[in-house]
Order: C-alpha cells, then sequence, then structure tokens
C-alpha cells in the first residue's frame, strides 16, 4: 500500500481506524449508495518509476519538433533569462496557495505589489489586479466592467481589429452573460473609428474595446478617440501587448479607461499555449469595479510594512451572486514571473527587445518586399514586431517547406494575407535563411 | 446597545430615513454599522438617479463584509454624502449624523409603511 | 535571519543592468522611424539592478512564505497535497517548452498526444464521457460547465430554462460563476449537517430550472446520501447536474461523480491531481461532460482519428471558446505525470487516505474544539471554534496561534453555516507522525486559550510580520510602489 506519495504503513491504518472507531477503509464510505462504489478498472496504465516516467515524456517530447519561429498570432517567442525559471522553483513560492495567512505570504504579497507597480507603470493606469487567466479572458473581463460601471447600457462595441482569439472569447462571455456585442468591420487594417462612434450614438453602448497593436500587427492611432467616447458617455478598453508598451504610447496616454492583454510577451515560454497571464489595469475611478484580487499596502501593529489582499468585499466569496466576477485566484507564478523579468530587463532592456524586434521584423518584411512576392497589406501602417503581407504564393505549401527545414512560417490569415512575427532572439542569419528558402519555392 | 432615535424612521433592512417636506434623507442605523465593523467604502448612487422603495441603491463595505443598501423610498436623489468618499469611517462615528443620500420623493405616503423607533429596536433585538 | 524589508524598486541604482541582449546588427533603426505621436512620452519607471540583485530580493522573499514544502498546510477546500518534484522536472522539458500552440498539429503530436491521454484518464477517473482542458481555473471550470448546461438547453431550443439551484451551503464561486453565465441563482436550504434538504428541493423544480451545482462531498465534508434521488429528481425535471469538483479528491479511486448521475463536472488539477498552487495559480479546470453533451464542450478540441492521428477540432456545436489556445498546457503535463506515478492501483488509495486522515484528526480533538456533526466525514471536516467560548478566544486567534507553532492556518469562517467555522482537510500525502504533531499543537492551543487567553488573542508573536492594518488597505489603497512613495 505504501507509495512515496502516501505514507501510510497497515500498522498506521489500524491504529487510525481504532482511533476513528470503525473496522475498515470501507466503513469510511459506508454513507455512500453501494451502486456507485467503483468497482471496476480504471483504464489508466499502471504505476511509473521516475526512470520509466522520464522515458514516456522523452517519447512524447520526440514526437514534436521545435521551430525557429517566425510567427505570432498572441504568443511570441522571446527571451527568458535564465534567472527567472530558477526563481520560479524556489517551492516557497510555488507550493504556497493564495496569501489568506498575510503574517506568513509577505513573499507571495510583495511579489504581487511590485508585478501590480510595474504592469501599472507600463499601462499608465493607476491600479492593476494581481493578474488574470489570459488576454482573452481579461479583455472579456473588461467588458464586464465597463458594463456594470454604466448602470442602464448593455452593448459593448469591438473593433474587429483584435486578435480572433480574443474576440471568440469575448464573444463566448458575451452571450452567456446577456451582454449585446457588436463587432464593426476594420477600414483599411485599422479600426473603423468612425463607425464605432456611430454605433454609440444609439445611447446604449457602455463601451469600446480596441487593440494595439492590432490583429495585423498595426499599431493604431487612437488621437482624440477616447475624448469621444467619453463625450458619448462611454467608456474605452484597449488590449495592449505589455512589451510593446514599454515604447508605445500608453493605454493612460490614450485617454482608455482600462487597460488588458496577455503578459506571455513579457518572457513566458510558449508552453504550447499556457501557462500566460492575462493583466487587467485600470483608472482609479473604476477600481471598484476591477474584479479579481488586489494586494494593497499597509503596516503591521509594530509599524512594520506589510501588504495584505484588499478590496475583498467585491470578491465572490462574500458578495456570491453579486460579486463583480467569479475569479477567485490569479496567474499567481506568472505574476512572479513577470515581475522577475521585468526587474531584470528594466527600462533600458525593454527599450531593447522592442528595437531589436522592430528592427529585425522591418528587415524581414523589406527582404520579402523585395522578392518582389509580397506585398504590404496596408501600406504605410506602422508596426513593431508583427506585419502582414500579401501574396499570391501558395503560402500552406511554402510552410510545408520552411517546417522540413525547421521553421515555423507565417500564419495564413486568408484572402492573401500572412503575417509575419520577429523577436529579439531570432538573428539576421535566420532571417535570411528564411527569405531564400521562401524565395526558392516562389 | 446600538443607538435608535425616535423622530424618523426605519426599513427592516437596516436603513434609516428622514421626511423634510418632499426631501427624504437617507442613511443607515448605528445598529447596522456595528454589524458590519469598520466601514471601508460607500457606494453611493449618482445624482439624477431614480431609486425605488425596495431595491437597492448602493452599498456599504467593510473590510470582509459587504451589504445592499435597500431604498427605505422612492424618487429622485437630488444630493449625496461627498464627504464619504474619502472619509467612509465617519458612518461608523454617527450613523445618523452622517447619511448617505438625499431623495425627492415622488410618493410621501410611502412613509407610512415603515417602522417607527419602537417596531425598528424590536427588529433589532430579534 | 535578518528582517529583509526592501521593494525591488528600492534597490534600483541608474544605470545598472540585470541582461545582455545581442547587438543590433539589422543596420537601420526602424523604432526611430515610427510616428512620434505613436510613442509613449512617460518615463518608464522600471527597476535598474543586477542579476545578483534580483536573485537575492527574490530569494528573501520567498523566505518569507510559507508552502506545502515548508510544513503541514490544513487549508479546508483546497487540497494542499505534496507537489511531486518530477512533475516540474517534466513539465520544463526543452521539448515542450517552446512549442507555439499554433504550430502545425503534425509538429505538435506529442503534446496533443498528452492532452488527449489526460482527457482520457480524467474521463475514466470520473465516469464522464469526454473532457476539455481548455479552463484555467476551478471558477472558470464553473462558468464553462455552466456554459455547456446552457448550451445544451439552448440546444433544444427550451429557452425558458434560465435559472439555476444552488445550495446555500456552496463554494461562493458556485453563485458567482452563474452570475457570470447570465443564470438567476435559486438557493436550496441545507439541512443541520450541510446536505441539501430534498423537501426543500422539489418545489424548485419546474421547467424554468436549468440545473443544479452541487458540491459532494459537500463543504461541510459530509457525502450527499440521497444524492441518486436528487438525480433522479432533477433529471425528471429537464435539468443537469453539475458536479462542483473542488472536493473531488476523497472520492478519487473510490466513488465517480458520472456514476451518481452528474452531467458536468469540473476538476481541479491544482487540489486533485496534486499541481502547484503557485501562490493562487496557474491552476487548472478541467470540464467533464457526459456523452450526450460532448459536442457543446469548448474550441479548441484534442481528438485522434482512428490511425492514431491526434488532430485540433474546432466544432459547430460548441459553446464557443474560453481560452485563447489550449489552457495551461504547463499545468497538464504535471497532473498527467502524477496520474502516471501513482498508476491505475494506486489512485485508488488516494480517497481512502485523504478520508482516513480527516477523521483521525477530527476524533482526535473534538473533545477541545466544537464539532457540530458527528459521523463519518470525508477529506475535511468543520469545527465551530473552540468547545469553551468562555474565554473569548476565536478561530481567528486559534489560527493565528498555529502559525507561531509553524503550521499554516486551516480555512476560517467558511462555510457559513457556523460562527466559528474552522474547515480542516490534511489530504493523504500526510503521515501520522505529523498528524499527531498537529493534533498536539490544536490541544495546547486550547488549553492556552483556557489559562492564559489574552496571549492567544495577541498571537502570532513570532512572524516576519504580525497583524496587519487590513481596514486602513482597504480605506485608502496603496496599489503600487507609485502610490506608496506619494504617501511617503
Amino acid at each position: 500500500m505504501s507509495h512515496k506519495f502516501i505514507p501510510h504503513t497497515e500498522a498506521d491504518i489500524r491504529r487510525m481506524l481504532d482511533k476513528i472507531g470503525v473496522e475498515s477503509i470501507d466503513d469510511l464510505y459506508r454513507d455512500v449508495p453501494a451502486e456507485v462504489i467503483f468497482r471496476g478498472e480504471y483504464d489508466i496504465p499502471s504505476a511509473m518509476t521516475e526512470i520509466e516516467l522520464r522515458r514516456h515524456f522523452e517519447e512524447l517530447a520526440a514526437k514534436n519538433k521545435n521551430l525557429t519561429v517566425f510567427a505570432g498570432g498572441g504568443a511570441y517567442d522571446h527571451y527568458s533569462p535564465s534567472v527567472v525559471a530558477h526563481l520560479l522553483q524556489r517551492s516557497e513560492f510555488y507550493t504556497a496557495y493564495t496569501p489568506y495567512q498575510p503574517e506568513i505570504s509577505q513573499g507571495t504579497l510583495q511579489y504581487i505589489f511590485e508585478y501590480q507597480s510595474m504592469i501599472s507603470e507600463l499601462t499608465g493606469m493607476e491600479a492593476t489586479n494581481a493578474s488574470m487567466y489570459d488576454g482573452a479572458t481579461a479583455t472579456a473581463e473588461a467588458m464586464f466592467m465597463m458594463v456594470a460601471s454604466t448602470k442602464k447600457r448593455n452593448r459593448v462595441v469591438l473593433s474587429e481589429t483584435l486578435s480572433e482569439a480574443v474576440i471568440n472569447v469575448v464573444r463566448t462571455y458575451a452571450h452567456y452573460h446577456g451582454i449585446n456585442l457588436t463587432v464593426v468591420p476594420a477600414k483599411e487594417g485599422v479600426s473603423d473609428q468612425e463607425a464605432i462612434l456611430k454605433e454609440m450614438e444609439a445611447g446604449d453602448v457602455a463601451g469600446v474595446i480596441v487593440s494595439c497593436p492590432n490583429r495585423y500587427g498595426i499599431i493604431e492611432d487612437f488621437t482624440g478617440f477616447a475624448d469621444k467616447i467619453h463625450a458619448l458617455k462611454g467608456f474605452l478598453t484597449i488590449n495592449a501587448d505589455p512589451s510593446a508598451l514599454a515604447v508605445l504610447r500608453t493605454p493612460a496616454e490614450w485617454g482608455a479607461d482600462i487597460a488588458v492583454g496577455d503578459g506571455q510577451t513579457l518572457g513566458m515560454p510558449l508552453q504550447f499555449g499556457g501557462p500566460y497571464l492575462g493583466y487587467i489595469s485600470c483608472s482609479k475611478t473604476m477600481l471598484r469595479k476591477m474584479p479579481g484580487r488586489v494586494v494593497g499596502a499597509t503596516k503591521d501593529i509594530d509599524g512594520k510594512r506589510g501588504f495584505v489582499l484588499t478590496l475583498q468585499a467585491r470578491e465572490q466569496h462574500i458578495r456570491r451572486e453579486k460579486a463583480t466576477s467569479n475569479i477567485c485566484s490569479n496567474q499567481s507564478l506568472m505574476a512572479l514571473y513577470a515581475t522577475i523579468y521585468l526587474a531584470l530587463m528594466g527600462k533600458q532592456g525593454m527599450k531593447e527587445v522592442n528595437r531589436l524586434s522592430c528592427d529585425g521584423a522591418h528587415y524581414l518584411c523589406n527582404a520579402l518586399v523585395a522578392t518582389g512576392k509580397f506585398q504590404p497589406a496596408f501600406p504605410g501602417k506602422p508596426f513593431l514586431k508583427e506585419f502582414t503581407l500579401r501574396t499570391d504564393l501558395d503560402m500552406a505549401k511554402v510552410n510545408e517547406k520552411l517546417l522540413e527545414k525547421g521553421f515555423m512560417g507565417p500564419l495564413v490569415l486568408g484572402d492573401g494575407l500572412v503575417e509575419f512575427a520577429v523577436t529579439e532572439k531570432r538573428t539576421r542569419e535566420e532571417i535570411d535563411k528564411l527569405v531564400e528558402i521562401i524565395s526558392k519555392e516562389a | 446597545m446600538s443607538k435608535i432615535l425616535d423622530d424618523i424612521r426605519y426599513a427592516d433592512s437596516h436603513e434609516w430615513v428622514k421626511l423634510e417636506g418632499d426631501i427624504a434623507t437617507v442613511g443607515i442605523t448605528d445598529y447596522a454599522q456595528h454589524a458590519l465593523g469598520d466601514i471601508v467604502y460607500v457606494d453611493m448612487p449618482e445624482v439624477g438617479d431614480e431609486v425605488t422603495k425596495g431595491e437597492e441603491f448602493g452599498a456599504v463595505e467593510s473590510v470582509k463584509a459587504a451589504s445592499d443598501l435597500i431604498s427605505p423610498i422612492s424618487g429622485e436623489v437630488v444630493e449625496i454624502n461627498e464627504a464619504l468618499e474619502d472619509e467612509p469611517g465617519l458612518v461608523n462615528q454617527d450613523a445618523f449624523g452622517n447619511w448617505i443620500m438625499k431623495v425627492k420623493v415622488s410618493d410621501a405616503s410611502e412613509i407610512e409603511g415603515l417602522l417607527d423607533a419602537a417596531a425598528y429596536a424590536k427588529i433589532c433585538e430579534e | 535571519m535578518k528582517y529583509y524589508d526592501k521593494l525591488i524598486f528600492e534597490l534600483s541604482r541608474p544605470g545598472r543592468k540585470g541582461y545582455e541582449l545581442p547587438a543590433d546588427n539589422y543596420g537601420h533603426d526602424s523604432m526611430a522611424e515610427l510616428p512620434a505621436d505613436l510613442l509613449r512620452k512617460e518615463d518608464l519607471n522600471l527597476p535598474e539592478v543586477t542579476e545578483l540583485d534580483v536573485v537575492r530580493h527574490y530569494t528573501n522573499l520567498s523566505n518569507k512564505n510559507f508552502g506545502v514544502d515548508t510544513g503541514f498546510y490544513p487549508l479546508g477546500s483546497c487540497t494542499m497535497k505534496y507537489n511531486p518534484k518530477i512533475n516540474e522536472e517534466v513539465a520544463a522539458m526543452p521539448g515542450f517548452a517552446s512549442l507555439h500552440p499554433l504550430q502545425n498539429p503534425d509538429t505538435v503530436q506529442g503534446a496533443l498526444e498528452l492532452y488527449y491521454n489526460l482527457q482520457h484518464a480524467l474521463s475514466s477517473l470520473s465516469g464522464l464521457a469526454e473532457f476539455t482542458l481548455n479552463p484555467y481555473a476551478g471558477a472558470h471550470g464553473e462558468l464553462t460547465g455552466l456554459m455547456v448546461m446552457r448550451r445544451y438547453h439552448e440546444s433544444r431550443g427550451d429557452s425558458k430554462r434560465t435559472k439555476v439551484i444552488v445550495p446555500d451551503s456552496a463554494h461562493g464561486t458556485n453563485p458567482a460563476s452563474a452570475m457570470v453565465a447570465g443564470l438567476e441563482v435559486v438557493e436550496v436550504k441545507s439541512r443541520p449537517n450541510g446536505s441539501i434538504d430534498i423537501e426543500d428541493l422539489k418545489p424548485l423544480l419546474d421547467d424554468t430550472i436549468a440545473g443544479i451545482m452541487m458540491t459532494n462531498p459537500n463543504t461541510l465534508g459530509m457525502f450527499e446520501t440521497e444524492i441518486l434521488d436528487i438525480a433522479k429528481l432533477v433529471h425528471e425535471a429537464g435539468g443537469l447536474l453539475y458536479y462542483d469538483g473542488a472536493n473531488f479528491n476523497p472520492l478519487l479511486g473510490r466513488v465517480r461523480p458520472g456514476d451518481m448521475g452528474f452531467d458536468i463536472m469540473h476538476i481541479n488539477l491544482h487540489k486533485t491531481f496534486s499541481t502547484p498552487h503557485g501562490g493562487g495559480g496557474p491552476g487548472s479546470g478541467p470540464v467533464g461532460v457526459a456523452e450526450h453533451l460532448r459536442e457543446f464542450l469548448p474550441n479548441p478540441r484534442v481528438r485522434k482519428t482512428d490511425d492514431g492521428r491526434f488532430y485540433v477540432d474546432f466544432g459547430k456545436e460548441s459553446l464557443g471558446s474560453v481560452s485563447t489556445f489550449f489552457g495551461n498546457f504547463g499545468v497538464m503535463m504535471r497532473a498527467y505525470a502524477y496520474i502516471l506515478s501513482l498508476g491505475k492501483e494506486g489512485i485508488r488509495n488516494v480517497g481512502p487516505m485523504a478520508t482516513l486522515n480527516a477523521n483521525y484528526i477530527k476524533e482526535n480533538l473534538k473533545d477541545d474544539y466544537l464539532l457540530p456533526i458527528e459521523g463519518v466525514c470525508k477529506h475535511e471536516f468543520v469545527f465551530d471554534g473552540l468547545k469553551d467560548k468562555s474565554t473569548g478566544v476565536t478561530t481567528l486567534n486559534v489560527a493565528k496561534r498555529l502559525l507561531d507553532y509553524g503550521f499554516h492556518a486551516p480555512t476560517i469562517y467558511f462555510p457559513l453555516l457556523f460562527h466559528e467555522s474552522m474547515m480542516i482537510e490534511p489530504t493523504e500525502t500526510e503521515s501520522i507522525e505529523t498528524l499527531d504533531e498537529f493534533i498536539d499543537v490544536l490541544h495546547k492551543v486550547a488549553k492556552e486559550a483556557r489559562e492564559n487567553p489574552e496571549a492567544v488573542k495577541d498571537a502570532p508573536l513570532t512572524t516576519a510580520v504580525r497583524h496587519l492594518d487590513e481596514t486602513g488597505a482597504a480605506k485608502k489603497p496603496i496599489l503600487t510602489y507609485k502610490a506608496l512613495q506619494a504617501e511617503a
């Protein structure tokens, strides 16, 4: 019976049953109807030792292919400093639960406070919560916040320039929650601001969601947009890549009320889609409508600085069906990831990451256009690390060829559009090689 | 023992209301502030909002509890107690002195359905 | 150790750095050509620190934390079992860590196979037909499960079913998830032992009910003995049964929710399947459904062809998407490793040993602590504070005193059915020696409460910080370093 994860010896079990006053383990389940006790065999393998387990995982890993990634679409192959993974393996961090007992959870509480501070720096907003599941669900929560902040308005307008994955999640949340969602088609690759404002004239729109950079990689210009939305008594949410905010105009500078996005770009391993984190920042006036955990600074009875979970009265364990959200945790360890990453990179490193990605992306873009087989899909529109081209090539075939050579080629968006991404991890040699393979196919 | 004033009316959800002309001043009772503990936030309506008797118009929060505010009377909010935005703890200091909203009532007779001090005191004892 | 009290920002010195990046050899500063209007104006106040500064800082912070690896963590409803180290090792394998979620499925067959195998294992362990692993956490699983419920009724054109029944003893997440899913909550009363009052339930079951959310064993750790009758009644009324998997651990290896009549459930991989809680996440909240609900599961799904290839499927009848990609894949890897480590035989001991441990603590402490419900519990149970209430020592005081003795506190003041709730869940990974130490300490605290109650009320005395001013923090929220500086 004894297993390395289950310490009970036969003698222990006997002693414990005697203390409890029952004969057998079966007696501990005598309140369960006999017909639902499972007497069959589970369809899972027999126990593996560590040696076998490692082998099994190695076999599975061998069926995957690590590629040189030239695609993004919401997950980017950024550099992860060695230090981050090492510190995340401190088991005092990863084997702890939500910091319910602040006296013995100051480690967690303090890094969340640092995380909130750093994300607030990036977004320019006054408040940030302890993190959300991912960028898409954070965007859906922003939609709830806007509706909750406007009492009688139940419609949200979303620009089609958000990534498809984000739109799909927001659509799902809106449908079941009972919010009317209007998706306004893009115009030349960017949000159709006029059409969005026109939608708002009906007076039932709580807010607008746009993104920057958008699904095509374009850095959109929102000059004057927030003021016009505010004049119509609506709110503005901007979904933004937090890494890019080190150099791009911030949601606060655009006048947004809420900023959301996916933290994956802060050096998080691709890991087949997760774990990453979502962030949500807002202006002080919307703080009480913000979902999730929030950490605040305070003092203990001896006057020492300390940190606590705060504003808990908004949360589900107190308000139940009247809570602002059903969120009752965060992606805490990934918030620690983001915090350590941003501490290492600092203000200078974050600028360099963007500069390298931006220069590499433009270098690739120019090289592809120079082949004569690609044209910019949206000429003149500025981009950072991701860009969209138009081509007549059979890109499914080109991508097959690239795969053979160990590359993940661009995302195929349909209608002849393809989207490439370049990070600081890509080298000029890799880019030259990519262009060479594509040229040969062409 | 919580304080109960004689000259005003009460709702069983622990709000008090004082009617002067067609303006009703609304707050939470001393009993309610005691039960909640240190109040950290008062979620107030906006001036111009319509409130309805028996329906929620805001909430009071302490560190580990939150309680909806139920309007004891119907009408239009004409003033809110802005001092509570910065100092919600004033409600703990004096729940009757620190009102939450003033309402221009649409039907003054609604006040007749509310509890008097004696009836409210009985509820608090239970 | 000397008390460490710095924020990373306070270590910052202009000009220091903690990274090295390749030189920019593209020969052209493209960023300089971006329109100035689109660029950030505000200074970016991130720390400027060296690598060693960062390593020491976060190592010092970790020392101010208590985890399962530090000591016994009997937090009720959270299933703080041991997090095996091999799980961490395999989750970090480079063959998985650098996979892009949108890679061609032919190049991620190993990842898809793992996802598929875990789906399949969870199905077998729970008696449900198919799982999605996309939801990120228990609450997210609840929401997804309720969306399945709504999608099912919607697909039948049954638009009247807008209410969901939730027991008053349920975790707060249940009603909150229902609200987010657009369902109206109807509360059903509990009997004194926390189980559903079937007579109170009957009149609620009409054609406006989408289903019921149940926790079994319930939040008092007691098994719902009438579950089969409840399932029959709800199904006859056209509703579905949702199983809150927060309390699945005591049933693992013994009882399958699918066999009890549940149609939908979520599982917390970070509870039952040993993945780390990570200080609050990332978790994973897979959702399983009975055969007739499979087509409604969220996109994307991972499925297998007859010739053994794994592929990504987007179903038309699906409720939609609840995640950007495939959920917290790294967490799934750990849960999969755990299941394989125990195997089909070993896993049978999980629920029984968790149940044995809980009952052992309960029987040993009921002389000093008030046990409101007698009888065999499952993986956890609730005391209503100290038996002797005359000393004025509360559950909060006891919890804080436990910290001084090197234990994490139980869950306190939940469930709400009692005033002084203290919910204890030991899990199966703790030995009798650890349980005995815990029992001794709780007896000692009860004795202190009788002999010197004021000292217990001052606890904790030995922690890095002591009682923190939560009221001040909530009245005037200071949520960033910038706000903290403005305050100083």
